[in-house]
């Protein structure tokens, strides 16, 4: 029945959140909501030593939205913004995937469990949500990748 | 009372399993199921008359036209309407938009020195009355109408219990319009519209109700809701979706300026200025929808064959269960009058600790359909300080089998989640 959605992972994430209203100073911010739900989520970006990231957030909504902002925040807080980008591109690679990707657990870490979710398409937004909010509060705080210069000029 | 098994026989849908289980529906409140004799008599006006009505002097076009107005006849006489007051539009969302549109375009009209009815004009000064238990349907189409004219939306409140606190001097002499929903579709509450009705007239304001959730549900008669204009929808009742029905006042129907204009509406058409048709073809721009029409018309046929007031006795009963199994459940708390009295068959609710979304995803496991979310009334959902509910709807083929699966499912979700033990009885 629910096991593919509510997997043990998203369970400990949602019933112990981590990484929420970390200190820090806050340089971007974005508030994001679902309005068919009314979940809402903040995500802060701040930047650490190294100009890695740094990210806190709050969350109101249902277990899957919260659990998807805890893994977000521990696999995010840290990293470089290089680092980042594709675990947040395997992410939301793996939510759009129809159930039909088998996800990458050196990437995504606890991400994984939410390879169930992109099967049911009501709660897909549900755990995109937070990664929405950061990817936004990311470009408030100019804390994206360097853009690649091995281009074409 | 109607068999409720002889009932589920005429709907295909209801045999279905989803997710491994028998189907239990409990969300016609956002759409309700469809019989195949409704289904049938579309297929069979496709099949048999099929032709675009109100031009051509072909046999079937005139089949379709008789189709088309036959069906328009059977809505008025279920509402106890007459014929020519009866528009067909796309859904209830676009009556209320009609009607506002019919206020905005006769502003802009005055304000250009054209000659419209002064009952819908309005301007800085004037006030358009709701509640705070309206379907953003039925409020957004009047935030709307505001920004664009300078009038100044208010509002009726909510009590804890979920009824309309009707104060006075929220209708007073600026008030040009009062739109009230006739049934909360969140709160399940019904509201004594007849009574703001006469409160609208007395100021010399119009009305109109949203009976959405009342006409599919219990015996209406639009002269007794003393309004002067109702919209609802076909789709949560038993009809097609793409069909709803704008009732109003003749009088005022062939005053207001026309919605969306083009064929079909006009009365004469020269290069630089036509005349329009009187109500209802005025507010029927393009082909219409007739097969749905006429989908809708077996409709209500097919609830006037059970009866409305069995319809409604049945669901008062199947919300009285409802409300008393929840009540059982420790951690429960229902959104909206938990008494049965002046009450339909909404019931939204909240299980502590646990988010609408998950306790709709576990019902969903055991097959049972529910609404989940804001209910497209978000600021009812604010007034109780809830992000959203779960709501059972139910209809004429529900039965308390039903209820009691999706009483199981809310346990379920307590069991699933650990909250059931942390919940004080």
């Amino acid at each position: 029945m629910s096991e593919d959605l509510y997997q043990e992972i998203i369970l400990d994430h949602y019933k112990n959140p981590r990484g929420k209203s970390v200190f820090m100073t806050s340089l971007g911010e974005s508030h994001q909501v679902n309005p068919t739900c009314g979940d809402e989520v903040t995500v802060h970006v701040g930047s650490g030593p190294d100009g890695t990231i740094q990210v806190s957030y709050e969350c109101q909504g249902c277990s899957i939205s919260q659990a998807s902002a805890s893994v977000m925040s521990e696999l995010i807080n840290g990293k470089t913004p290089e680092e980042a980008a594709p675990i947040q591109a395997a992410f939301i690679e793996l939510m759009q995937s129809k159930g039909k990707l088998e996800p990458d657990e050196e990437v995504l870490e606890d991400g994984i469990a939410f390879a169930g979710v992109s099967k049911y398409p009501a709660r897909i937004k549900c755990a995109l949500i937070s990664w929405m909010a950061l990817a936004d509060a990311q470009i408030r705080a100019q804390l994206t990748p360097a853009p690649n210069n091995s281009g074409t000029d | 009372m109607f068999d409720v098994k002889k009932v589920r026989e005429d709907f295909p849908i209801l045999g279905r399993s989803v997710r491994g289980v028998p189907l239990v529906y409990l969300d016609s409140g956002a759409t309700s199921q469809k019989p195949f004799q409704v289904l049938d008599a579309e297929r069979h006006y496709y099949e048999n008359s099929n032709a675009a009505v109100h031009r051509g002097a072909h046999a079937l076009a005139e089949e379709a036209t008789d189709a088309y107005e036959s069906a328009r006849e059977t809505l008025a006489n279920f509402v106890g309407a007459e014929t020519s007051e009866i528009v067909f539009t796309k859904n209830a969302t676009e009556g209320i938009n009609l009607v506002a549109y019919a206020f905005s375009n006769a502003t802009d009209k005055a304000r250009h020195g054209l000659e419209v009815d002064p009952r819908f004009v309005v301007g800085p000064g004037d006030s358009i009355v709701v509640s705070e238990m309206e379907h953003h349907a039925n409020l957004i189409p009047w935030q709307e109408l505001c920004a664009k004219t300078g009038a100044t939306l208010r509002w009726f409140g909510v009590s804890d219990e979920g009824r309309l606190i009707l104060e006075p001097g929220v209708i007073d002499s600026s008030t040009k319009f009062v739109s009230v929903v006739h049934q909360s579709n969140l709160l399940g509450t019904i509201n004594p519209v007849k009574e703001i009705m006469d409160m609208a007239h007395a100021v010399g304001a119009l009305g109109m109700v949203d009976v959405c959730q009342s006409v599919p549900h219990m015996p209406v008669d639009v002269r007794e809701l003393g309004a002067d204009f109702a919209t609802w929808s076909g789709h949560k009742m038993l009809g097609p979706t793409g069909i709803g029905i704008l009732w109003g006042r003749n009088d005022l129907l062939n005053a207001m300026p026309p919605f969306l204009t083009g064929g079909s509406m006009i009365e004469m058409v020269n290069m630089d200025h036509s005349t329009y048709a009187p109500a209802p073809q005025r507010f029927e721009a393009g082909v219409p929808m007739v097969a749905q029409a006429v989908g809708l018309a077996r409709a209500c046929d097919y609830l006037t064959d059970l009866g409305m007031h069995n319809v409604f006795e049945h669901e008062r009963e199947l919300t009285a269960y409802t409300l008393a199994e929840l009540a059982k459940v420790d951690g429960v708390r229902v959104i909206g009058p938990t008494d049965n009295s002046e009450r339909g068959s909404a019931v939204s609710f909240v299980v502590e600790g646990i988010h609408p979304h998950d306790v709709g995803h576990m019902m969903d496991a055991q097959g049972v359909a529910v609404r989940v979310g804001h209910h497209c009334c978000w600021p009812t959902c604010k007034r109780f300080d809830v992000p959203a509910t779960t709501r059972i709807t139910t209809y004429i083929y529900n039965d308390k089998a039903d209820i009691d699966q999706a009483i199981a499912g809310i346990k379920d979700a307590q069991a699933f989640f650990g909250t059931s033990s942390k919940v004080s009885a």
